[in-house]
């Protein structure tokens, strides 16, 4: 929801990133106020999710130019665990799997972690069984994944409703969901839709990095840009998603080359 | 590999000081006169001394294992010394006479020497270079029955029982190491249990080598009579010296009918430097015999130090329905060695063995896991099912997995599964992107990997384990 004079949680400018020496992002501009929903989308290989990656501080990539400001922050003074416990989260497309770390252990110690960065009150074992059950009913989660260990042997969508799951208990300020739509089902689709659209608040933010459309019939984007070749190349509203959807990403990158 | 995973694996050893402390120590090299002044030394029973000798015969014919997966320059025998004490050497008669800089050394190193300061319920017999200097605890449990203590003092008061069961599980010429032991062993524990007797407290031995170019041989003999059981516990540890020192231990376990012997080791002998250059050559010979019906034998070790480990701890499941049990921890770093697991020989019917091999390398180290399961002829209805897992820290490292397995009766059931996974950046980019640090996220991954068999050690030793193994692999960030 766009609200004039809302805070500013994210500002990059002119961000550039190589990973292996080879170039990637050149040159991003973007801006996330509180309360707004953006869509990053452009075909394989723009840059989406070295973007999102770049911004949770993931080793393999170089920053190699430009500014990000968070929540009112230099966001490259902090280390990727301190990013996470300032409010920056990350969904990933591929989760990591952790064999014989029981979920219920790596979400209450995330949760506790994440809860102690904010001076808040971390929880024992039975009060966070207590607590994650509860989020777990929004997700339409078995509780019996708590016993699991991390991932392992999820399926596609458990690894996503895990994914928000953690989101839903982080309560971060801005959410960078990196394709959480992908192999997905349209039931899987919309309990994780359903997730993420429970957890908006005027207070906080969500980008969503995808591919297709189909999410954003699910949770309604402010904005929506086209990523192409490690730049912003176009920014629209929610139309602009369905027309891509239509026509495909080739017109915008013609358009953007008239234009120059 | 990252900066951030090399610290992490980096840290210092913690028990390498020598302690300054007159010993009497016999001139390097080995031969008959030399085995002649140990035997002497320790006041020996002619028995003793020929089962020495006989042993040192059969070595000189034997070669050195050249099949287990490590690397090592040859070792020059003549340049050990094969005995090593503490002086003076006299009969202690309370702990109030032990030299204070030796219980200064097992204070810094966190063994309770002194049996009001004891863990509750845990008797310690502890052996320096190559004697035993002390043991706790002996007359409450001489109370029920129970001997424990010096290998050498069994000798003296026990000789019977002894010479009953000496060299009965691994003979004195098994193999290369334990020939070798068996000519030149110093000291080491005896424990019976006898029958109907469930032992009142755990039982621990806690070895230190001290001299530079001393080498330890101690012997270990348990035997658990029909109906007792007992847990024993081993802990290890070594000054840091830029020598190579050869550690080559043998332990016996026999268990009667209707007897249980649980044996946990935690093994953390000096491993050497970053780049390989010193550390202990641990080459041991551990063998358990089930031998009566419904006996088990559980070997539970953490293998955490030493620049080589050679190490097999085995049972011989003679009795029918009797059980044995391997659960391993290996951690090695920098450019350790490791070739160790378990054999397990099915021979009375019913036998059932499980292993579990968590193998852990980091570093430039390479890790294997050998392990032997035997069903014989008549070993019906065996069963076993083994477990042998890998996880790598970083690039340069290698695990490796050798199952051998051998089924000579067509109803046994023998299960084999094994995993190998990797801590790489991914996984710690997961655990950070949600707030953890690197540190807690290896040991969250670690303990998580581990967990099947730290369940099984004692619960004092579990603690000590899971802050061993948080030394070895954690450390400042950079």
């Amino acid at each position: 929801m766009i609200e004039a004079g809302a805070k500013v949680l994210l500002e990059v400018k002119q961000l550039s990133a190589t990973v292996g020496g080879v170039p990637i992002l050149k040159g991003i501009d973007f801006t996330v106020r509180a309360g707004e929903v953006h869509a990053i989308m452009g075909p394989n290989g723009s840059g989406k999710s070295t973007f999102a990656k770049v911004l949770a501080g993931h080793p393999s990539y170089l920053v190699t130019g430009g500014e990000v400001s968070f929540d009112g922050r230099n966001l490259f003074e902090l280390a990727p665990e301190e990013r996470a416990r300032a409010g920056l989260f990350l969904g990933f497309q591929y989760p990591v799997e952790v064999p014989g770390v029981a979920n219920s252990q790596f979400l209450r110690l995330t949760y506790n972690t994440v809860q102690g960065g904010r001076g808040k009150d971390e929880l024992d074992p039975l009060e966070f069984d207590d607590f994650v059950r509860e989020k777990m009913k929004l997700l339409e989660m078995d509780p019996a994944f708590l016993d699991r260990s991390v991932n392992e042997g999820f399926s596609g969508g458990e690894k996503k409703r895990n994914e928000i799951l953690q989101m839903a208990l982080l309560e971060p300020k801005l959410a960078v969901l990196d394709e959480t739509d992908s192999g997905l089902d349209i039931d899987a689709l919309r309990v994780v839709a359903g997730g993420v659209n429970a957890l908006r608040q005027p207070d906080n933010a969500v980008v969503l990095v995808t591919h297709y459309q189909r999410l954003l019939n699910y949770i309604v984007p402010d904005y929506v840009h086209v990523m192409e070749g490690g730049r912003i190349i176009k920014t629209g509203t929610r139309e602009l998603a369905a027309e891509l959807e239509s026509r495909g990403y080739d017109w915008v990158a013609a358009e953007g080359r008239e234009a120059a | 590999m990252s900066a951030v995973l090399q610290n992490l694996i980096d840290q210092p050893y913690q028990h390498g000081f020598v302690t300054d402390i007159e010993s009497d120590t016999v001139p390097r090299g080995l031969d008959e006169d030399v085995i002649r002044m140990i035997s002497r030394k320790k006041n020996e029973p002619d028995w003793l001394l020929e089962f020495r000798l006989e042993a040192y015969r059969h070595w000189l014919t034997m070669a050195e294992p050249t099949w287990p997966n490590v690397h090592y320059p040859k070792i020059d025998f003549q340049a050990i010394s094969y005995y090593s004490a503490p002086k003076p050497k006299k009969k202690l008669a309370s702990m109030d006479e032990v030299d204070p800089e030796l219980l200064r050394t097992f204070e810094k190193l966190g063994v309770p020497m002194h049996e009001q300061a004891v863990l509750a319920g845990v008797a310690v017999d502890v052996i320096f270079d190559s004697v035993s200097v002390t043991t706790t605890y002996k007359k409450k449990l001489a109370d029920v029955g129970v001997i424990f203590g010096s290998f050498s003092e069994a000798v003296q008061e026990h000789p019977d029982l002894v010479r009953k069961y000496l060299g009965t599980v691994v003979p004195a010429g098994d193999n290369f190491y334990a020939a070798l032991n068996s000519a030149v062993f110093t000291d080491g524990s005896f424990c019976f249990i006898p029958k109907g007797v469930k032992c009142p407290m755990e039982l621990s031995t806690y070895f230190r080598i001290n001299t530079q170019q001393s080498g330890q041989f101690e012997r270990t003999l348990i035997v658990a009579e029909e109906g007792a059981s007992v847990s024993y516990l081993e802990g290890c540890t070594a000054p840091q010296f830029d020598t190579n020192q050869l550690h080559a231990a043998v332990v016996e376990l026999v268990a009667l009918d209707n007897a249980d012997i649980k044996y946990s080791t935690v093994q953390n002998w000096y491993a050497g430097d970053e780049n390989g250059v010193g550390g202990i050559y641990n080459f041991v010979t551990k063998r358990g015999l089930c031998k009566g019906v419904n006996s088990r034998i559980s070997w539970t070790q953490v293998e955490t130090g030493s620049a080589i480990t050679w190490k097999y701890p085995s049972c011989v499941l003679l009795g029918d329905n009797s059980i044995g049990e391997f659960y391993s921890v290996a951690l090695t770093n920098h450019l350790q060695q490791a070739d160790t697991g378990t054999k397990m020989i099915h021979i009375g019917k019913n036998t059932r063995s499980t292993i579990v091999s968590k193998g852990i390398s980091a570093g430039r180290s390479n890790n294997s896991y050998r392990g032997l399961v035997k069903i014989g002829a008549k070993a019906e209805g065996a069963r076993n099912y083994s477990q042998c897992d890998s996880m790598l820290i970083g690039e340069t490292c290698g695990a490796n997995t050798f199952p051998y397995i051998q089924v000579q009766n067509n109803t046994a059931k023998v299960e084999h599964e094994a995993t190998t996974s990797k801590i790489g950046e991914d996984q710690l980019f997961y655990f950070a992107s949600r707030g953890i640090g690197n540190e807690e996220a290896v040991s969250m991954i670690i303990n998580g990997f581990v967990k099947d068999v730290f369940t099984q050690l004692p619960m004092e030793f579990a603690v000590e384990a899971g802050r061993l193994l948080g030394l070895k692999l954690e450390g400042s960030v950079g």
